[in-house]
């Protein structure tokens, strides 16, 4: 394993600059994930660590080495795409030992048949061994992409969406399997999402992309609880954080610049009755439009009172609220943003 | 508006029955979900309510008038598609006015539909637009225009956001709830993604191998699965289902699963030994030091507000439990584990049938949502 240091790179397709000066260091043994919506960069940054794109400027290092320049072959990086390529003619077996038997870098056949059984072992799927690779559901097909990377022990593997192709449930057992196997490697991994659970669960750090520039590097719960900008916070977080015109809560103390104050929804209490106002907190007449009840927590969606602005609170499974109450909203938490979005710390 | 009934409907193709006898009915101003996995049959039966499909035998209602054989040209429902299916060489108020300009109505009242469906979906300033120029969630807007301009009796939608990013489907779902609680159309509504269901349907059918297996709101399906395949599908991460062997009497409150005495909803039936499973949602979980089900945590998800930590129990078993995120746990640690006892479902493991018990007596909150407003 090794660590991967991009420095200033940049990648531009015509007039468009698809990565804009990406610098990052990624230690070994770290699970990075780069979150972002489509075209935000993340795949060709991918492509431009594999060496299946040239930069256009700045340098690419694995494990101290300058491979800038180098044949994407000759990297030593495993690479699964988002939708598994596997040789249809040939059994899972053989589909798995394929890179072993590159004629780049051959193992003699008893290592080959060493490692695919452990790496079936690992991924569960030793028993589909002898299997063609086409008699294989969608989830066992994309354990094999993944085994295929993993046979080999590359410095470093880069992975491009490779569980969004499947199904829901697949897709959480695939996730914490893939957590646990990078664990017990202790592999480097460079991992390209747009989903922001596989991020939050997966990553030991994100870096979020917006439009090829790298807009804030931490740990998930720093992302999640201190984000540097509007848009990260809107990022990540499930429901959205609610992101609302500051003048809507005069009486909130917030710095001067503030245009947009945004408060997660688990940040929003509501009270039957107008509650005290204390020190630090905000209380808002608004009425309970609808209510979702999801599994152990309800999002209830009020409209402030005034104005038409829709605010979603996660309440406790037990307090139970109806459309057209009157409720006090209080806000505990909120981050401060200016007119740009960027964060101001209060 | 109307009301749609569906009477044992069947559907049998040459070498398999996607379709087993289903009935149920969707109230006018209802939003219907179909849900299920690929393959249960909730797109053909879409297609038969369309008529894209015909059934093999059963009856389908629209309104009053039995539909079952007429072709879908006759019968007055809007279907709306997995994604995008717009003219791209048209503007967006011409891919809107488009089933106006087919059925032949005025031009002046054909640009006062469109207006006013724009209007609803909040898409004015892109009625002159070329839709190659949209975003993906404008384009699905495109197209729910389209299906709304017509005022049909119903809305059938096959998976409408399937092919979005999960963090716009989030949006896309609340617009949609939101645009359905402005028009009350009845709708029915085809997703294999049961958060999508939750998060919109007044009512779900829950659809496996051709056969409807539970048919609630989503807070009935959620807290009382009627089988292990509903309790299975609804819910992320899914219920944790822990083998145990036993009889049980009518009356029994408590069960035991290796070492550890579980207390149970009181149950209302009696049963001869056999395999059971005791299910159990994430959310019902907690550490407990003093509980003899004792469980090594294997890995621990941060989810913000929450944490998944997955452990293996002592017999073998995986559990999910859902947790808040200052309680300290780590990989290889060693818990106690108990349950939230008034939420357990229990099940037989050789069917799949919950069985009966108090938990089916507890109120459930009434109206998830005022239907009208």
């Amino acid at each position: 394993m090794a660590e991967l240091r991009l420095s200033g790179v940049v990648k531009r397709f015509g007039g468009v600059t698809a990565v804009d000066g990406v610098g990052l260091d990624i230690p070994s043994g770290e699970f990075f994930v780069l979150l972002g919506p489509s075209g935000a960069g993340k795949t060709t940054t991918l492509r431009l660590v594999a060496g299946l794109e040239r930069p256009d400027a700045g340098r690419v290092s694995i494990g101290g080495r300058d491979v800038t320049a180098l044949a994407p072959a000759l990297r030593d990086v495993a690479f699964v795409f988002q939708q598994y390529s596997l040789y249809p003619h040939l059994s899972v077996f053989d589909n798995l030992a394929f890179p072993l038997r590159s004629p780049l870098r051959p193992s003699p056949e008893t290592e080959v048949r060493r490692k695919v059984e452990e790496v079936a072992r690992m991924l569960r799927i030793h028993d589909k061994l002898q299997n063609p690779a086409t008699r294989l559901s969608g989830g066992q097909m994309q354990r094999v992409a993944i085994g295929r990377a993993l046979v080999r022990s590359p410095a470093l593997y880069l992975m491009d969406e490779p569980l969004s192709s499947l199904d829901a449930k697949l897709r959480n057992d695939l996730r914490l399997e893939l957590k646990r196997i990078q664990q017990d490697l202790g592999a480097t991994m460079l991992y390209v999402t747009h989903d922001q659970i596989e991020a939050m669960t997966l990553a030991t750090r994100i870096g979020v992309l917006d439009a090829g520039r790298l807009v804030q590097v931490g740990t998930p719960q720093q992302i999640y609880e201190n984000p540097g900008s509007a848009h990260v916070a809107s990022r990540l977080g499930s429901p959205r954080i609610n992101l609302v015109a500051r003048g809507l809560f005069p009486q909130l103390d917030g710095p001067e610049r503030a245009v947009t104050v945004g408060i997660r929804a688990e940040h929003l209490r509501l009270h039957r009755r107008p509650a005290a106002s204390g020190p630090g907190m905000a209380h808002r007449g608004a009425s309970v439009r609808r209510i979702e009840r999801l599994s152990d927590l309800h999002l209830v969606h009020v409209g402030l009172d005034d104005s038409g602005q829709e605010l979603i609170v996660s309440a406790p499974a037990n307090e139970s609220f109806e459309p057209n109450d009157a409720v006090q909203v209080e806000l505990l938490r909120p981050l401060w943003f200016d007119a740009e979005g960027q964060r101001i710390h209060a | 508006m109307a009301e749609i009934r569906v009477h044992e409907l069947h559907k049998a193709f040459t070498d398999f029955t996607a379709v087993k006898s289903s009935s149920f009915a969707v109230r006018n101003g209802e939003f219907f979900c179909l849900l299920g996995p690929s393959g249960c049959g909730k797109t053909t039966t879409l297609r038969m309510i369309a008529g894209l499909e015909l059934p093999t035998s059963g009856q389908i209602f629209l309104g009053d008038e039995d539909v079952s054989f007429k072709r879908a040209s006759a019968r007055d429902i809007a279907f709306v598609f997995q994604m995008f299916a717009l003219y791209p060489h048209m503007n967006v108020r011409r891919n809107i006015a488009f089933p106006l300009v087919s059925q032949g109505m005025a031009r002046d009242e054909i640009g006062r539909q469109v207006e006013q469906a724009a209007r609803t979906l909040r898409i004015t300033h892109l009625l002159d637009k070329p839709v190659s120029q949209l975003s993906s969630g404008d384009r699905q807007r495109v197209a729910l225009g389209r299906a709304i301009v017509r005022q049909p009796l119903a809305f059938l939608m096959d998976e409408p956001l399937g092919a979005l990013d999960a963090e716009f489907r989030e949006v896309m779902c609340h617009e949609l709830r939101a645009l359905h609680d402005r028009l009350q159309a009845t709708t029915v509504y085809v997703t294999h993604d049961q958060m999508e269901a939750m998060a919109m349907a007044d009512v779900i059918a829950i659809m496996n191998e051709g056969v409807i297996e539970q048919l609630g709101a989503p807070l009935e399906v959620y807290e009382r699965p009627a089988s292990v395949f509903v309790a299975d599908f609804i819910g992320a991460p899914s219920m944790n289902f822990l083998p145990f062997e036993a009889g049980l009497a009518s009356g029994d409150d408590a069960i035991l699963i290796g070492p550890a005495r579980i207390a149970v909803p009181p149950l209302r039936e009696d049963l001869s030994p056999r395999a059971l499973l005791c299910g159990v949602r994430p959310e019902h979980v907690r550490f407990d030091d003093a509980s003899g089900l004792r469980a090594e945590v294997l890995a621990t998800e941060y989810l913000g507000t929450r944490t998944v930590v997955t452990l293996a129990t002592a017999q073998g078993t995986t559990v999910r439990a859902k947790v808040d995120v200052d309680i300290p746990v780590a990989r290889g640690d060693h818990v106690g584990l108990a349950f939230d006892a008034a939420k357990i479902s229990l099940f037989d493991a050789a069917s799949g049938r919950a069985l009966r018990s108090a938990r089916d007596e507890t109120p459930l909150r009434a109206g998830r949502r005022a239907r009208h407003g």
